[in-house]
């Protein structure tokens, strides 16, 4: 349990807000509501909590909900350390607005990010109850204590509830951060944070009445679906929409205009059909006849691209990390193993489509959206519709799904132009074909990697050489090489005690929208470095946990920036989150011993082993399967040992990490983007594939107790569990996966 | 006009009857508990019961669809207590739980059939339906014990 009653709070804010300068600046324990916001009976001593005169607390989750049970986790934070009763807590979805501070959902940082400015906003709410109850009774305030949902005066045993405190808190000044010393509680007193709790629309959800922005009805709305040009850039020359009008329901056909490329979160343009239902919609585009201008990508082929990254992998690139004498240590080796690896495109495909509804009424705008960045959404719709930001009220929904895709606000800002458009409230929904052909996909990637072993087989020299289109490019033109924050992702990161390094990135154009999708580079990274371990491992033939354990080496943290590289390490400080080998090779003994691993299986059954960091978190998978005679694969188990720092709600620690286990089964066994013509192979989830129940391992998770400051839990998990898939089908058949996804004809028994 | 028997209460729409019922429903009904998912009826997002048969309504014609008795979520237990919901909630199944309505509307019409299904059936009757959350281990884990708890 992290103590950081002992540290100043200087330090804590320093550590545990890092990477959100808005954070620091924010003092967010200590700021009123705008006026207005909340009713003057109520007690709202800062943003994200009010307390009114019956007692009811409402706390306002500010950070999107779709799926990792945020909406949960970070009033449980609050509200712990206000001393609240949960069931007299109501939670509320705040608006984008930047009065919360950073609200993009993305990158596993919620809680590393917001535990401390809500446990603040929580001691600050219950420090002022405290007083005001002091005052009520002329007492010490040293004497009267929250206790759940009142405050009670310890010497005499008195008690105000909570409600009855509200009117007399409320004329308290509120205290700047320099007049209150916080009370933080200490861990044995917690009474949700460590324990797990439901999330707050579970039972709304199994009866069907959570609404998700697909759902949201507007009186009056339009309802519309975009037709857009089938390769990333091109245009509509013209298009003739007459039997398109034909269809019944359909009311107009409009164009949007194609922002340039790259476009970033801009609309992709396109021609709009607008019904009075979805249906209509989606039949009248069937009807349209456009000729389009295809532009520069019309013959992106994905299997040609993959030649050319292939070959730039062959070629030195960028150097990003270098140590020691690389050339030198290959020279001596007494043995050099070296091996090429692929990852394709992966569509998000979140169940939900993008979606949104807007509602223009004269200089301003209501939108409601599943988006994980409602600012990011907020500022591109005012943008696009030259309004003032002030003027756009942008409610979020529950997603239904994110992944990623969600932080891109190019179909929000879309049904803004259309509500413009058309002069009134407009829903705008994707068809899955839409989402599968126009997303921002996760990157394509080939990699060299060679290493030299010693006499003994311990790995004396490491090169690993990465080729991809970067996210960048998506924003910027002329963006060719990664960026430190994609090549810290598995590659600059490497944590191996080897003393000759080379780490290259190579050069690639993209020609299509390169997105974050979720756990993002370290998919194709730790897929290489992982699995390359493994073939060390079989080279100097030895156990693959002895030659990792090997291989991490001693404990010790890795301080990148004294050995020259630019590594921002998650938006985190190395101090209170260093890359720590102690940690890394913990959960990896955790999962070896859980796992039964070293334990004999039958023929064509193997185990396969792998440990990487990721969004500050460690994460070890071991997974056992099974490869009949067919080239089938099933996998009846996968065991996770996960090292987060201080959890939360554990219950949705191990959800995140089961519902992981089934994506990096997805991205291993099944999915693929491919390009031919420069458009998107694939179109619905006939094509384009996921797991299915009927892969589904025993996944078995396994919270490691940690003392450090919480880490990610939403993408971690992904990883390291693809390659341990990979490593074990090896083990099972003496096969080498080295490009996904897996081509079962290849795992045929001889 | 069409009338389509929802819930125990007959409704009429004003639509085409090549018309998914998932629109109807969605669109013309103002019933958002079905989901859309694909529209080519290869997620289960969109499952509801016809005549207590899981189908998928995204390519379920309303023409087609008769005076057959169409269950959506909220007809499935007026008070959602059905026992799969309760097993749902007790074994936290949902992340985002978009997908969950359609799965607990396939599981209730396999245990119809099926009270006490094996992991095969199972798997049979529930592959259909795609949660890219990936909670299946728990949906599995959820339909046996409603099943326990007699379905």
């Amino acid at each position: 349990m992290i103590a950081v009653e002992n540290l100043s709070r200087r330090n804590v804010l320093r550590g545990i807000g890092i990477g959100s300068g808005l954070v620091l600046g924010l003092r967010v324990g200590f700021r009123s509501f705008p006026a207005g916001a909340a009713p003057e009976t109520n007690f709202a001593p800062n943003v994200y909590v009010s307390i009114d005169d019956t007692g009811l607390v409402t706390i306002v989750a500010h950070r999107s909900e779709m799926g990792t049970g945020i909406k949960t986790g970070l009033p449980m934070v609050l509200a712990d350390e206000l001393d609240a009763d949960w069931n007299r807590v109501k939670i509320v979805q705040a608006d984008g607005d930047v009065k919360y501070g950073d609200q993009n959902t993305d990158g596993s940082r919620s809680m590393r990010q917001f535990y401390q400015p809500l446990r603040e906003a929580g001691a600050v709410a219950r420090q002022m109850l405290e007083e005001a109850a002091a005052r009520v009774w002329n007492a010490d305030p040293a004497t009267c204590h929250a206790q759940n949902h009142a405050v009670v005066h310890e010497p005499t045993g008195r008690r105000l509830g909570f409600g009855e405190l509200v009117k007399v808190a409320a004329d308290l000044p509120l205290p700047s951060s320099d007049h209150m010393q916080l009370r933080f509680k200490p861990a044995n007193a917690r009474r949700y944070v460590g324990k797990p709790v439901p999330i707050v629309d579970l039972a709304d959800i199994v009866r069907g009445r959570a609404t998700y922005g697909i759902d949201v009805v507007v009186p009056g709305m339009k309802h519309v679906s975009i037709e857009r040009c089938p390769v990333y850039g091109g245009r509509a020359r013209s298009f003739d929409a007459k039997d398109a009008l034909a269809v019944p329901g359909v009311e107009k056909v409009i164009e949007i205009e194609a922002a340039p490329i790259p476009s970033g979160f801009n609309p992709l343009g396109g021609i709009a059909v607008v019904a009075n239902n979805t249906w209509s919609a989606q039949q009248g585009r069937e009807k349209l006849k456009i000729d389009w201008d295809f532009g520069l990508n019309a013959s992106y082929d994905t299997a040609t691209y993959r030649a050319e990254l292939e070959a730039t992998a062959k070629q030195p690139g960028r150097l990003v990390r270098g140590e020691g004498d690389f050339a030198g240590a290959l020279r001596s080796a007494a043995r050099r193993v070296s091996a090429d690896y692929f990852v394709p495109h992966y569509a998000h495909a979140p169940m939900e489509v993008p979606a949104a509804i807007a509602h223009l009424t004269g200089d301003r705008c209501e939108v409601w959206a599943p988006t994980q960045n409602p600012q990011a959404a907020r500022t591109l719709v005012a943008q696009v519709l030259g309004l003032d930001e002030t003027r756009v009220t942008l409610h979020v929904t529950l997603l239904g799904g994110g992944f990623g895709r969600k932080s891109k606000p190019d179909y929000v800002a879309e049904a803004a132009l259309l509500s413009q458009k058309l002069g009134a409230p407009v829903k705008l929904t994707w068809s899955r074909p839409d989402d599968i052909q126009h997303d921002y996909y996760h990157a394509i990637c080939a990699q060299h990697l060679e290493d030299g072993l010693d006499q003994r087989g311990h790995a004396t020299a490491w090169l690993h050489r990465t080729v991809f289109p970067p996210i960048e490019a998506t924003f910027q033109p002329d963006v060719t090489y990664g960026a430190a924050g994609e090549l810290q992702q598995g590659v600059t990161d490497m944590p191996y005690a080897i003393p000759n390094v080379r780490c290259e990135n190579g050069a690639a154009v993209n020609h299509v929208r390169i997105g974050w999708y979720r756990s993002v580079f370290n998919i194709p990274h730790a897929f290489a470095v992982c699995s390359f371990a493994d073939e060390l491992a079989a080279a100097a033939d030895q156990d693959p946990l002895e030659y990792l354990r090997q291989l991490i080496g001693a404990a010790r943290h890795i301080d990148l920036p004294a050995l020259g590289v630019d590594y921002p390490n998650y938006g985190a400080s190395l101090d209170v989150y260093p890359i720590d080998t102690g940690r890394l090779r913990g959960v990896l003994d955790v999962v070896a011993q859980k796992s039964g691993w070293g334990q004999k299986l039958p023929a064509r059954q193997g185990r396969g082993i792998a440990v990487h960091r990721s969004f500050l978190t460690y994460v070890a998978t071991v997974a056992h399967v099974s490869v009949g005679n067919d080239g089938q694969v099933t996998i009846p188990r996968i065991d996770m040992a996960v090292d987060c720092g201080l959890v939360i709600n554990p219950d949705r620690v191990r959800a995140q990490m089961e519902g992981a286990a089934i994506m990096a089964i997805s991205n291993v066994l099944y999915s693929n983007i491919s390009a031919k013509d420069g458009r998107i192979v694939q179109g619905n989830f006939d094509a384009y594939e996921v797991a299915r129940t009927d892969i589904t391992p025993d996944t078995r998770v396994y919270l490691v107790d940690s003392n450090a400051p919480p880490a990610g839990a939403g993408e971690p998990g992904v990883p390291p569990t693809m390659p341990a898939i990979c490593n074990a089908i090896f083990a099972a058949t003496g096969k080498r996966i080295r490009a996904l996804p897996i081509d079962t004809t290849q795992l045929k028994a001889a | 006009m069409i009338n389509l028997r929802v819930n125990g209460t007959t409704r009429a729409v004003d639509a085409d009857p090549a018309m998914p019922l998932l629109w109807a429903l969605r669109d013309l009904l103002g019933m958002t508990s079905t989901k859309y998912g694909c529209g080519i009826g290869a997620c289960g997002a969109c499952t509801v019961h016809l005549n207590g048969q899981a189908v998928r309504s995204c390519i379920t014609a309303i023409g087609d669809v008769g005076d057959q008795q169409v269950t959506t979520i909220e007809g499935l237990s007026p008070e959602g207590t059905h026992p799969l919901q309760r097993a749902w909630i007790a074994n936290n199944v949902p992340q985002c739980g978009y997908c969950q309505v359609g799965q607990i509307m396939q599981a209730a019409a396999l245990l119809q059939t099926t009270p006490k299904p094996t992991d095969q059936q199972i798997t049979d009757a529930m592959s259909g339906n795609i949660c890219r959350c990936g909670t299946y281990q728990r949906i599995r884990t959820a339909i046996k014990q409603a099943a326990e708890l007699g379905a």
